[in-house]
């Protein structure tokens, strides 16, 4: 199916959590530079951006989020600094890919225009309460298997798409410790709908979404005590995604994993992951909280949006986890934050 | 045989040569294992012959095997050889149920070897044998598919205390050239062939349902035999083409409950026959209507804590069936009633060999070969 991707649906948030975007700019070119692109400095960055001309782009620094948001308890430095990004978009969709990644090349040899593969995800349908054994049924040379109920072949809508890596695959410390030498060369030709109730870990490498749909919900909400700037040091998408997905089980959304494939990084600083691994291990030992607890949230019939299951989630958080760990009491008031936020910049117009 | 260096070659000792069954329903004939020989050989096949048992049907030489026709199929189960089809690929189940074996892996006699994209030979069964015997990970969607696999592992965010998983109960593969599609989209679509080449396994999370199809399958008998049970098919039956779902509904809501794991995706075979759309949307035509009334019935299904064993859960299941499916249509009432025989035979073969009345040692055995 030929799908018409009109260039004023889409924004490309970047976090430039490098100074020079020179090279991954030029690489992305053929596929970015029929969208506008907004580009977050990361605020803890000294030196000025460089990015190459050619690009319709905005930028916006420390000072610029200082400005337009006032004073707000959400520390947007790192690769959090992308959740402004989202923010200020006023486009239907939003594509966002780290810094570090280029194209990737699929099975033919041929540059994967990973910004199309996300917005064929995000408008076609998805198709979350029956497993198809044959993937995307709305790829084409695919279809329904049989046995697929007719009922639910229509499908729901696709608010989320997650996207893949090659090369330095999205392992945590520990594992990038184990396997240093690992590399992720095996190129899944699939999309596919993760099942209504299945908890996912959700990449923010490579991700696209329906801002309309889904906006509030992709929130910079738990913030690790040692967080840096190595994506094995951040668990702020992890939280994300699993607050994402509960909000799409709830409203009947669908969320997509698989392609695209971008691919990532050069090569895994082993010392500075064993590093991490005396950081991140707080994230890990958190996880074994967090999962349980997203398996287990049933939202009330009230919430009929993004923002009711957010606020209604917030409150869930403080009162289960927080107890946990102070790092949870963080991030439920960066949730309640987080949708005052967006209320005042959705008020703020078009 | 061919080295053991190179993918899809039998290694020098094939992996659970002794403890896996082979099981193909045939009704016409078995020329297609002369292509899977090389993979196939050193395993013990058991032959279902569906329809007229008068009928020869010839193994290809080299071959060891048991085969078993309808008149075999009646007299050792006795009164409860009715809740095995006659006239549809479901009878395959009597081969479960017969097998002494740990495994099972079962295939149709019209699918073929597939070549992977860098044109090498496709040995389905080695790769079945790796879903089965690496765990599952049905608790968490893993994105980079099966952590197990080489050159995967689990990403950023997998809870570690998942990442043991839960043994692999079900194997699915898919199929290359004609695909598993219902008649409506045969219809639609006759000439559709499936050239994707996904190279992923992947487990099916639990709480969510899924179509299983019987051409390509494994499982692992101790774990789940019981609940492979095929329904009621073919001659005399208000459907058709639905008895490997139904097996497949039945044995996730089972597997989910204790805590077992089924994966989908590789290996591929080459589907060679495209049945005929017209016969076979007479044969869906019930199932494409009661469909929405039993999938569901199956996502609701639960189970009282005395059900510890996959044959008290399915005999819990049989109960369900019978209540709440029963007033969509007779035929489960019957189905209910099949399912319960299907477990009392098992039970009474796995412990004696012997079903019932026909427990009496017979001086002519299924027909053996090698």
């Amino acid at each position: 199916m030929s799908l018409n991707i009109k260039d004023n649906e889409v924004d490309i948030v970047i976090a430039a959590l490098r100074s020079d975007l020179t090279a991954f700019m030029e690489k992305w070119r053929p596929f970015f530079s029929r969208f506008h692109l907004i580009i977050i400095k990361d605020p803890d960055m000294e030196e000025d951006l460089q990015i190459p001309p050619g690009f319709d782009h905005q930028v916006f620094t420390k000072s610029d989020m200082a400005q337009i948001l006032g004073a707000t308890s959400i520390n947007f430095s790192g690769h959090s600094c992308r959740y402004f990004g989202y923010l200020i978009s006023r486009k239907k969709y939003i594509i966002s890919i780290d810094d570090d990644c280029l194209p990737a090349r699929d099975n033919t040899g041929t540059l994967v225009d990973a910004v199309a593969q996300h917005i064929v995800n995000l408008k076609t349908p998805a198709t979350p309460f029956f497993f198809n054994t044959l993937y995307d049924p709305f790829c084409k040379g695919a279809d329904f298997v049989r046995g697929y109920p007719f009922s639910l072949r229509n499908g729901v809508e696709c608010a989320l798409s997650c996207g893949l890596w090659l090369n330095i695959a999205d392992y945590d410390a520990p594992t990038q410790v184990v396997k240093p030498n690992e590399r992720n060369v095996r190129y899944v030709d699939a999309v596919m709908t993760v099942p209504v109730r299945a908890m996912m870990p959700m990449s923010g490498i490579n991700i696209g979404f329906n801002r309309e749909l889904l906006g509030p919900a992709l929130l910079p909400g738990l913030r690790l005590a040692g967080e840096g700037k190595q994506r094995w040091e951040t668990m702020e998408d992890i939280w994300c995604g699993m607050c994402a997905k509960v909000v799409c089980d709830h409203l009947g959304l669908g969320v997509k994993s698989g392609l695209p494939y971008v691919w990532r990084g050069d090569g895994v600083d082993v010392k500075g992951a064993m590093e991490s691994l005396k950081r991140e291990w707080e994230g890990v030992k958190l996880m074994e909280e967090v999962a349980p607890f997203f398996q287990s949230v049933r939202l009330p019939r009230t919430a009929v949006t993004a923002e009711d299951c957010v606020i209604e989630m917030a409150a869930m958080v403080k009162e289960q986890l927080g107890p946990l760990n102070p790092v949870f009491a963080g991030a439920a008031d960066a949730m309640l934050e987080w949708v005052k936020l967006w209320k005042a910049a959705g008020s703020q117009g078009a | 045989m061919a080295g053991s260096g190179s993918y899809g070659a039998v290694p020098s000792t094939p992996l659970l040569k002794d403890e896996l069954d082979i099981v193909i329903p045939t009704i016409r004939n078995l020329d297609f294992l002369e292509m899977w020989r090389p993979f196939f050989q050193p395993y013990h096949l058991i032959i279902v012959q569906d329809g007229d048992p008068s009928k020869t049907i010839r193994v290809p030489e080299g071959f060891d095997y048991e085969l078993y026709n309808r008149n075999d199929i009646n007299r050792i189960l006795g009164p409860k050889a009715n809740c095995i089809s006659f006239k549809d690929s479901a009878c395959r189940c009597f081969g479960f149920l017969v097998s002494r074996k740990k495994y099972i892996f079962t295939i149709d006699d019209d699918c073929f070897v597939a070549k992977d994209p860098s044109d090498k030979e496709i040995n389905a069964l080695a790769q079945h044998i790796k879903n089965l015997l690496s765990p599952s990970t049905p608790f968490f969607f893993n994105t980079l598919y099966d952590p197990f696999c080489e050159g995967a592992d689990f990403v950023r965010g997998y809870p570690f205390s998942l990442r043991e998983g839960v043994p692999t109960a079900v194997s699915h593969g898919l199929w290359l050239n004609i695909p598993d599609y219902d008649a409506p989209t045969q219809l639609v679509k006759p000439l559709e062939r499936n050239t994707r080449y996904v190279d992923a396994v992947l487990t099916i999370p639990k709480g969510t349902l899924f179509p299983m199809c019987g051409m390509n399958l494994a499982f692992n008998r101790e774990l789940i035999g019981p609940a492979m049970y095929f329904g009621l098919m073919g001659d005399g039956q208000p459907i058709g083409r639905y008895d490997d779902m139904w097996a497949g509904w039945c044995s996730k809501v089972i597997c989910d409950y204790l805590g077992l794991g089924v994966k989908t995706g590789l290996p591929y075979i080459w589907h060679s026959k495209a049945s005929n759309p017209f016969a076979n949307l007479k044969k869906e035509y019930n199932g494409i209507y009661w469909q929405e009334e039993i999938i569901p019935f199956f996502q609701s299904v639960t189970f009282p804590k005395e059900c510890t064993t996959v044959q008290k859960c399915y005999i819990e299941l049989s109960k369900q069936v019978k209540a709440k499916l029963g007033k969509l249509d007779s035929y489960f009432n019957k189905l209910a009633d099949s399912m319960v025989a299907w477990i009392e035979a098992w039970n009474e073969f796995s412990a004696s060999g012997k079903v019932g009345a026909a427990a009496a040692e017979v001086p002519n055995g299924p027909a053996k070969g090698k």
